[in-house]
């Protein structure tokens, strides 16, 4: 799989690869009906106190509509976090990579089988590809047996420019989507060049063949495909 | 951005670096370093824009422009403006997080009924 998604890569990667800054801005909220969502919210809608850990760009939505509930709420927006520059290094041919041990080391440090639910959002499209499979292991040993997991991938129509968006649910179905825009500034890239603002927010790594997102899940315990008519599919995952 | 000026406003300047333990019984406006702990249990706590806190912080209420790292307490309300970096578990009974504020940690918020039963 890692040779298909490379060519993806080299495809959809460009000059930037990853994002030129981690200071998110403000921009225009798009609403989206999410299947992954109503499905999910069955579980969230019960008494039961759960733990919830969303990896996507801080949301005051979701935190209040987490806490409202009576859940707690963890919040790790690990696409910023993958953008710091002491990661860069480099594999045994010399390329520049990203060291996914020291990124595992900052982040998603949680006890075993601490989350009844993880929201990845479109985190495996955008993060780097040496970190997507470590993090996907991380997240399996985090979510407790019965935990799920939900994620949203884009099909083969999307371009390399497709924008990163950060998710605020405002609704047991209902999701509000709002592009993710940085800041325009300077920034040495995971290749190790001085990249000044090409794009303005993160780009789209790969793009998933329904094959690949089986294999990325393969430990977990059943996945569950949700189409949608934006080029995206929803995905649910059970650990 | 400078501090709103108050009589019973203490403020730590931005070339201002203090390491160990800060308590006391008025506002405190941290736009310095900080490093250690603070506890003003019935005041607030205003970390500016320039402020970068390293430290276990205790107050009735918090408003973060700049960087906090280390687990927050507070009694009534935390307020995260659109530049805070915070990494650090949050327990209150209120919070609001502007849009594109930065929060890595758990979010916890407790009920009078909850603070009182020591939850």
């Amino acid at each position: 799989m890692a040779s298909v998604t490379q060519n993806f890569m080299k495809l959809f990667r460009g000059s930037a690869g990853g994002a030129e800054a981690a200071t998110p801005q403000v921009a225009q909220k798009l609403t989206r009906r999410s299947s992954g969502l109503a499905e999910l919210s069955r579980v969230w809608e019960a008494d039961t106190p759960l733990c919830v850990l969303d990896l996507g760009s801080t949301s005051a939505s979701n935190i209040r509509f987490f806490t409202e509930r009576s859940h707690k709420i963890y919040s790790e927006d690990l696409l910023v976090a993958s953008t710091e520059p002491h990661l860069v290094t480099k594999d045994e041919q010399g390329t520049a990579i990203l060291d996914s041990r020291r990124f595992l080391a900052d982040n998603l440090v949680y006890p075993a089988a601490q989350f009844d639910v993880v929201l990845c959002w479109n985190l495996p499209d955008y993060l780097d590809e040496s970190l997507v499979r470590p993090v996907m292991g991380r997240l399996w040993s985090v979510l407790k047996p019965g935990g799920m997991l939900l994620a949203f991938f884009h099909t083969k129509d999307a371009g390399p420019d497709s924008p990163c968006y950060r998710f605020h649910i405002v609704g047991k179905d209902t999701l509000e989507m709002q592009r993710i825009v940085l800041k325009r500034e300077s920034r040495r890239g995971p290749t190790g060049a001085i990249h000044t603002a090409i794009t303005d927010g993160f780009r789209l790594q790969r793009v998933f063949n329904n094959r690949h997102i089986e294999t990325l899940f393969r430990d977990f315990a059943s996945i569950k495909f949700f189409l949608a008519r934006d080029n995206v599919r929803e995905v649910l995952v059970v650990r | 951005m400078s501090a709103p000026l108050s009589a019973d406003l203490a403020q730590i300047g931005k070339s201002v670096v203090i390491k160990g333990e800060l308590s006391g019984s008025e506002d405190l406006y941290v736009d310095g370093h900080v490093e250690g702990s603070i506890a003003l249990k019935n005041n607030s706590l205003t970390v500016g824009p320039n402020g970068s806190v390293k430290a276990t912080v205790e107050a009735k209420g918090i408003v973060v422009q700049g960087k906090l790292e280390g687990n927050v307490m507070a009694s009534d309300r935390v307020d995260l403006r659109k530049s805070a970096v915070v990494t650090g578990d949050i327990s209150t009974q209120r919070i609001s997080i502007e849009e594109g504020a930065y929060l890595k940690g758990k979010v916890d918020i407790q009920g009078k009924a909850d603070k009182a039963a020591g939850k």
